[in-house]
């Protein structure tokens, strides 16, 4: 007898997670992704593993659900995870009775939650303004979303999943009032994303698809005639070059804009605002945004003002409230999320949709969904998620001893070790020579070859699971490096056309950095790819006549050639 | 007490050491303030005239030849083909036998570390081997540590671009093992001193690594590691184990070539009589009736004044320093001098990484005579500018880099010394 199936939709936290879950449970999984991993809001956050803390005043359930899951993720996912500690700032302006109902709101949801005098605050975190009136210590801390996304494929991998990038639902198949499958096309071939592959369409059939699909969940259940309201929300973040603070920084006001400080890796990450869009995939992305968001997180951290960023980009939530619920203001909408049983909702089976919720409760939003799923196929299995660690983060004991094992000079050691966790050994064992390719983050060859062999030659997939190519230079010194990885496994041709994607991708972000010392390092990249390269007007396409052009003086005076 | 000159020249990169020479040349007492390295370490060495018509795609065989399709407001405009020519003259005297190019008036292509080709009107001499308009079959080599050149990838591209003769890459192991984020410099040291290894001194055992990869082809090339000081006795003693010439492929930074020209425009200006003031920032100018009196240079906490009957600005762009800007506003750093850009800062740019971009171009405005200018006002009468921190041209794209750093260095420098 064949495995009951399901098909997942969007390969974002919630549908890895789910695909995941899934998968250990026995079912015979197929994730589709129309990018890459994390193509929508996962790989669109600003990085925070909330303690819950944020909505202990007026969304408790949600509070509880992210301190319960933020528990677990440490456990599971240790090496997606830094556990800074969070703060809640108050500020002269904000309110005491805020302040009060934010403790109480916490101690509720029973998130550890400690009140710091300014002078205890200052500190620890010295580049905050000495305005400051107090804060509530909570644990919040940081995560890496590419890392976790990543480690929970490679488990459903392990687990028999199939996983499709690049591959767009075009249609949901829908037969005798049930939906039975999907069409995909996959951009380039199916497997692994090779540029320059030319596409094909497939139709899946499997018992259950579950439409995870974020922001996009309103158009795929659109193709089976089913309403969802999503209600995409945008909200720009900003990175900055250096991390200003070493926890997680949350002013102590009501739920706004501009009023999270989230270190990461080498980086802070300053966020965001909240304003509804018509379109997740175009939106105005404006300047407006980064000045009000600089100008205002400047308020609790002076130094923010005059400070480097790299770039700024922006995510898009896909918030949902039940039909009628009628909030105005996104800031508002709940962070819960809703699992719909379109059996029930719409008359129509096969089909699940999993919308709202947190990043940071993305797993049990997937066991939800994997419990229904399950349910409806008739497979009796426990969810085992809470407990299994993720690719990486199994053995945390063998690291330390691992640190001085492959010539890795500290910080480098400690920078791979920590991207790496457990798969430390596995990725790092090579007698070749295993140079650093990307010198801002410090990403070595052994662990860009371990990410090609997944992500094939997408390179923004490459960078997402290494960090290559995303510290100060974003890029100029190391996209074509990373490139050149590819070779010869893929054609020069093919190296080209991935070089060209990352570096464009690059640029994007840059464009709204644009000025100070990142505006010197643009114009430095553009001199090094431009006119040392000459990548932006190479004549592979243009005939050249070389016998028009200096050969060299022993050439021109008909004499020997010589070095000289 | 008042360090006194003829001519004060800011900066000290190309610009700055070309308008050097240049007044030095004219018997006039000079003197360049530099204060941070140079931003030679980034460029490749190779001295661009001009490699692309505006908006072509084809390489320009003649350097010359579009100088007339060039708007206005771009500095060769403002100097023309005879301030290049001069400027290449100055060049070409002070490096002496380190560069060629200077017998045809032509470009030449050089291959890049991308593996594509570009157009340049001078090379240096351990480049020269290996222009992609002499016919001779290549091996490239790449070195399996060093991450900046992947030869295969390289050959496999030159044989795209349709290079006219066959070319292949081959990888091999530096006889030496390095951290594992050494630059180009350890390698280059290595070979400079000949280091011993396990099978015999460095460059005896890379020449034998390579000799077993050779199949006839009639040169060699390596990424830019061969040596820094001593390095064209590297490359010769390459060349005599292996029988075949042997050339370097420019790499990124840190550019070796980029430091050997910096350092041989140095040693020129040395000798040229120029004086040199290096390490501390000039933080300061007074100026009075439209010149400026003297410029002053922070030494450990105190102001030292600088003085000089004419002065060069030769800061750089805005990797160099001479440009900066904030959120809302680009100037000129030393002066303070106005640059022309749009108010709006998402107008800086273009959406595409290779589209025409405002920014690329940021600097001061010049009259004929390469005085800064505010709308039609000249600035200060006794400053001019040289080099990238003019604005009005991207060097990167249409292929000038250094080029209008010599045109423009000669000029500012030579008028500032007959001046006197």
């Amino acid at each position: 007898m064949s495995k009951p199936s399901a098909i997942v939709i969007g390969a974002g936290a919630t549908g890895v997670g789910t695909a995941r879950d899934l998968a250990m449970r026995g079912v015979d999984v197929t994730l589709l992704e129309q990018g890459n991993l994390t193509h929508g809001t996962s790989g669109r956050m600003h990085g925070m593993l909330h303690s819950g803390g944020r909505y202990a005043v007026t969304d408790q359930h949600s509070a509880a659900d992210c301190m319960n899951e933020n528990r677990i993720l440490r456990d599971i996912a240790s090496h997606c995870v830094e556990m800074t500690g969070g703060l809640f700032v108050q500020m002269p302006e904000d309110d005491d009775e805020y302040f009060e109902q934010k403790l109480e709101g916490c101690r509720e949801c029973d998130i550890p939650a400690e009140v710091l005098s300014a002078e205890e605050v200052l500190e620890m975190e010295p580049y905050l303004s000495d305005d400051l009136e107090r804060a509530i210590r909570v644990p919040d801390g940081a995560i890496d979303p590419f890392r976790l996304c990543v480690a929970n494929a490679v488990s459903a991998e392990n687990h028999g999943a199939r996983i499709e990038t690049h591959s767009e639902v075009t249609d949901l198949l829908v037969e005798d009032g049930e939906v039975v499958g999907v069409e995909v096309e996959h951009k380039s071939g199916s497997g692994r994303r090779v540029h320059g592959t030319e596409g094909e369409t497939e139709k899946i059939y499997a018992d259950h698809v579950v439409n995870a699909a974020g922001a996009w969940a309103g158009e795929i259940g659109a193709m089976a005639g089913v309403d969802v309201e999503v209600i995409p929300s945008k909200g720009v973040m900003t990175i900055m070059n250096v991390r200003q603070v070493d926890m997680v920084i949350n002013r102590c006001k009501p739920r706004g804009n501009a009023d999270i400080i989230v270190p990461h890796e080498t980086t802070a990450i300053l966020g965001t605002t909240d304003e509804e869009v018509e379109d997740p995939e175009d939106f105005p992305e404006e300047k407006s945004e980064v000045d009000f968001l600089i100008e205002e997180m400047s308020k609790m951290a002076p130094i923010l003002e005059d400070a480097r960023t790299l770039r700024s980009y922006w995510g898009v939530r896909p918030l949902y409230e039940p039909p009628g619920t009628g909030t105005e203001d996104t800031e508002q909408v709940t962070r819960d999320y809703f699992l719909l049983d379109h059996t029930e909702r719409d008359g129509l089976d096969g089909l699940s949709t999993i919308v709202g919720g947190k990043f940071v409760t993305y797993r049990k939003m997937a066991e939800a969904t994997a419990d229904h799923v399950c349910d409806l196929l008739g497979v009796d299995a426990e969810c085992r998620t809470a407990d299994e660690p993720l690719p990486g983060s199994e053995d945390q004991a063998v690291l330390s001893d691992a640190m001085d094992s492959y010539g890795l000079r500290s910080p480098l050691a400690r920078r791979n070790k920590q991207r790496l966790g457990s798969r430390y050994d596995d990725v790092l064992s090579t007698a070749d020579p295993n140079p650093v390719v990307c010198d801002c983050e410090g990403v070595t060859r052994a662990e860009i070859q371990d990410a090609i062999e997944s992500a094939g030659t997408d390179l923004n997939s490459v960078r997402q699971q290494t960090r290559a190519s995303m510290g100060t230079c974003q890029g100029g010194n190391c996209s074509h490096r990373l490139a050149a990885e590819l070779h010869p496994e893929y054609d020069q041709a093919t190296a080209w056309a991935a070089l060209e994607e990352l570096y464009q991708e690059r640029w994007k972000g840059q464009r709204h950095a644009l000025w100070g010392e990142q505006l010197d390092q643009a114009t430095l990249n553009h001199a090094l790819h431009a006119s040392t390269m000459n990548r932006d007007r190479d004549p592979t396409d243009v005939n050249v006549d070389f016998a028009a052009f200096d050969a060299g003086r022993a050439v021109a005076d008909g004499g020997d050639h010589g070095g000289d | 007490m008042a360090i006194n000159d003829d001519v004060l020249v800011i900066g000290g990169g190309i610009a700055g050491l070309t308008s050097a020479i240049a007044a030095a040349k004219t018997g006039a007492q000079t003197r360049l303030v530099t204060h941070k390295q140079s931003t030679l370490g980034n460029a490749s060495g190779l001295v661009d005239v001009l490699g692309y018509a505006p908006g072509e795609d084809t390489p320009l065989s003649d350097p010359f030849e579009a100088f007339e399709q060039l708007p206005d407001d771009h500095p060769y405009s403002k100097v023309g083909a005879d301030a290049v020519r001069d400027g290449l003259a100055l060049f070409d005297d002070a490096v002496g036998d380190e560069y060629l190019g200077d017998h045809a008036e032509t470009n030449a292509l050089v291959p890049t570390h991308a593996g594509s080709v570009k157009p340049t009107a001078r090379y240096p001499r351990s480049i020269a081997p290996g222009l992609a308009s002499d016919d001779r079959d290549t091996l490239l080599i790449g070195i399996d540590s060093v991450t900046g050149f992947d030869a295969p990838m390289a050959a496999d591209h030159l044989d795209a671009v349709g290079v006219p003769f066959d070319v292949r890459g081959e990888t091999v192991r530096f006889p030496k093992s390095f951290p594992q984020d050494a630059d180009v410099t350890r390698y280059a040291r290595a070979l400079d001193r000949n280091e011993p290894t396990d099978d015999g001194p460095v460059r005896k055992v890379l020449a034998a690594r390579v000799d077993d990869r050779l199949d006839g082809e009639g040169r060699v090339g390596f990424p830019a590691v061969l040596g820094d000081s001593r390095h064209e006795t590297v490359r010769t003693e390459l060349q005599d184990r292996l029988g075949v010439d042997v050339f370097e492929v420019p790499t990124g930074p840190p550019s070796l070539p980029g430091l050997r020209l910096e350092d041989a425009l140095y040693e020129a200006a040395e000798d040229a009589g120029v004086r040199i003031t290096s390490g501390n920032p000039i933080v300061d100018y007074d100026a009075d009736n439209g010149r400026v009196e003297q410029v002053l240079l922070d030494r450990l906490g105190s102001e030292v004044p600088y003085k000089a009957q004419q002065y060069v600005l030769a800061t750089g762009g805005a990797v160099g320093g001479g440009i900066e800007s904030d959120r809302d506003v680009v100037t000129e750093s030393i002066f303070g001098l106005p640059v022309e850009h749009p108010d709006d800062r998402y107008e800086w740019f273009d959406d595409d990484v290779w589209g025409d971009h405002p920014y690329t171009k940021f600097g001061v405005s010049v009259d004929a005579d390469l005085r800064p200018v505010a709308g039609d006002d000249v600035q200060f009468e006794n400053v001019r500018a040289a080099g990238s921190v003019i604005g009005g041209y991207d060097f990167a794209t249409e292929k000038s880099g250094c080029g209008v750093s010599l045109a423009t260095g000669y000029v500012a420098g030579n008028t500032a010394g007959e001046l006197l």
